[in-house]
């Protein structure tokens, strides 16, 4: 596991959410972030590192995250994030848990 | 320097003049004589009628460096202030200073004429929309005036905002001047914000699209004040002006926090007859006014009176006795405007009445209690209504200062929570009101006094309150989001805020685009 398979979409742009995509990218290249917040000023690094600290717990090294933010919790976050990896074949079910 | 709440402002901003520091709510005092306006005449039956705007630009004349004032009872319908500041650009006129109460998205067209230099100045107690972003952005070189209703009202009284021109946004006027606010296609209610520019302005402007046979009735501004009448073919969109009946929230949240804010109220034996009150028009502010309302039913109390901006919802209360009096500066939707219309009780004020502290004695000082909102409250009560969580201007005082400071218990109503930003911070980014004005914070949560009232703390507690250390609010609201980081902005002044005396109580700095 460890690598995403597909494009693939967790989460909505409703207040309080996140709406996180997660799609493959080469061996190597590393991982990508790319964020927008209404809350960037106050909470921007802080989404950032737990969208990083997510991946790396499931041991990806390569991906392309995009995440527009409209306010959510950190636990929602890392919610939409997971669910987004799920779908994408990177984590399974099992894993999740 | 630093004012008395901690506050770095400078002793001088180029633009606005010598910073007189806020030194408490009620501290600094009046040292000088009421300004007056020239003493005028006119001769038996000569006309006020002017044909167009532009022959009023020219008879009165308006120059360069002038500063004009309008009122904003039409909100984000009024068509006033757009139409004048086209003729003025239309005729080459640069560099005024535009004095409009409040300011709303319908007047973005003021941004052009910043950066072709007709407008280099603006005063207001209230601005939203793309004025607001582009003045945070930096882009006039004077700083924005930002005063409270009251406040601008004393500045006017006191010489301080000298007005060479008021135009007044007539819903009804007659062909002498006569003026009010409850007839016409574009009827709004009280037209009380514009009281101090009618009596204190050089040259006073009625610009109307319904003229009415001479008499007019009821006056609102008299015909001994008005040099001009202007008919125009529409003053601005009715839909615009007022709104439909102003609903109670549905929120349950926002229900919450005004059931406990009713519970503070009655907690505080305020709950009796000739009890007075104000509140505002929006969520959880306007839904305690409904719990304020079952409580005065069940012990049958009669209320003295509500003030402010008028809802329906108070008309409703009027009507069914449980206020004797509305005391109007605004009305917000139809009922509010029919009422004051129709209703001897329905009384219109004027911004000095309601609100200013340099003179005899305004409305709010007579107020038992005030509802009010928060963008930021920090932990020593001082409330931001003017930026937002991103630096940029979005609001303003408007009467919120005002009332804090006359009300005996003032209420600040406000989710612990606004998506994931904290309400309650250490330092706000804005101070607007200053916290000593503010008794209590009702959040969702819990409720939290000020220490300065010890006698109310101990009231509540006896009623079974949530009460809580604002301290503590503020660790269980970072518990749930995490501590947010503060925002940076720039050196650049973009805008003072002006306490309701006069004196600089914070400054607003441009933020990055």
């Amino acid at each position: 596991m460890g690598t995403i398979l597909t494009t693939a979409q967790a989460g909505t742009l409703e207040s309080s959410d996140i709406m996180i995509t997660v799609a493959p990218a080469a061996e190597g290249s590393g991982i990508v972030i790319e964020l927008e917040s209404i809350v960037m000023a106050q909470y921007g690094k802080a989404i950032r590192q737990t969208l990083a600290e997510v991946l790396m717990e499931q041991g990806i090294k390569n991906a392309y995250l995009k995440a527009v933010d409209r306010g959510a919790l950190d636990c929602t976050i890392r919610a939409r994030a997971l669910a987004a990896l799920g779908r994408a074949g990177a984590v399974s079910k099992g894993e999740m848990l | 320097m630093k004012n008395i709440i901690n506050r770095e402002i400078p002793e001088f901003v180029e633009g606005y003049g010598k910073v007189i520091p806020f030194a408490g709510a009620f501290t600094t005092l009046p040292d000088m004589q009421r300004q007056a306006p020239k003493v005028k005449t006119i001769k038996p039956h000569q006309s006020k009628l002017v044909a167009s705007l532009e022959r009023v630009f020219k008879d009165i004349p308006v120059q360069n460096g002038m500063t004009l004032s309008f009122h904003h009872h039409f909100r984000n319908g009024d068509g006033v202030v757009n139409m004048v500041l086209e003729t003025a650009a239309k005729l080459g006129i640069k560099d005024l200073k535009i004095a409009l109460s409040s300011i709303f998205p319908v007047h973005a067209p003021l941004v052009e004429h910043i950066k072709n230099g007709v407008v280099t100045a603006l005063d207001t107690n209230y601005m939203s929309g793309p004025v607001a972003q582009a003045v945070s952005l930096g882009i006039l070189a004077k700083p924005v005036v930002l005063r409270t209703h009251g406040g601008r009202a004393r500045a006017i009284e006191c010489g301080q905002l000298k007005i060479d021109v008021a135009f007044i946004a007539a819903p009804a006027a007659d062909e002498y001047g006569n003026i009010n606010g409850v007839q016409g296609t574009a009827a709004c209610g009280s037209l009380g914000y514009a009281f101090p520019d009618a009596q204190y302005a050089e040259h006073v402007v009625a610009i109307t699209d319904c003229i009415f046979e001479y008499p007019l009735a009821p006056v609102s501004i008299p015909q001994t004040r008005v040099d001009y009448v202007v008919k125009v073919d529409s003053v601005g969109d009715p839909k615009g002006i007022v709104s439909g009946t102003t609903r109670i929230t549905k929120d349950p949240v926002g229900l919450k926090i005004a059931d406990t804010a009713a519970r503070v109220i009655q907690a505080a034996g305020l709950i009796k007859d000739g009890f007075s009150f104000q509140t505002g028009a929006g969520g959880a502010s306007l839904a305690t006014a409904h719990f304020v309302r079952q409580m005065m039913e069940q012990q049958d109390v009669t209320g003295s009176f509500a003030l402010g901006g008028i809802t329906g919802y108070m008309v409703e209360m009027l009507e069914k006795g449980l206020f004797k009096k509305l005391m109007d500066v605004q009305g917000f939707d139809l009922e509010a405007v029919q009422s004051i219309g129709l209703n001897p009780n329905h009384l219109e004020i004027g911004a000095d009445y309601y609100a200013s502290p340099f003179n005899s004695g305004c409305t709010v000082n007579m107020l038992d209690t005030v509802i009010l909102g928060a963008t930021e409250i920090d932990t020593n009560f001082n409330v931001n209504v003017v930026t937002g969580s991103d630096g940029v201007i979005m609001g303003g005082s408007g009467g919120h200062a005002d009332a804090a400071a006359g009300a005996q218990v003032t209420i600040v109503v406000a989710n612990l929570l606004r998506g994931r930003l904290p309400i309650i911070v250490d330092q706000v980014l804005t101070v607007t009101t200053p916290g000593e004005t503010i008794d209590v914070l009702v959040t969702e949560r819990g409720v939290a006094v000020n220490p300065r009232r010890d006698d109310l703390k101990a009231q509540l507690k006896a009623a079974g309150l949530p009460v809580k250390e604002i301290s503590d609010l503020k660790a269980l609201a970072e518990q749930i989001s995490g501590a947010p980081e503060a925002l940076t902005t720039g050196n650049n002044i973009v805008a003072v805020v002006e306490y309701r005396d006069g004196t600089i109580i914070d400054v607003v700095r441009q933020v990055e685009a």
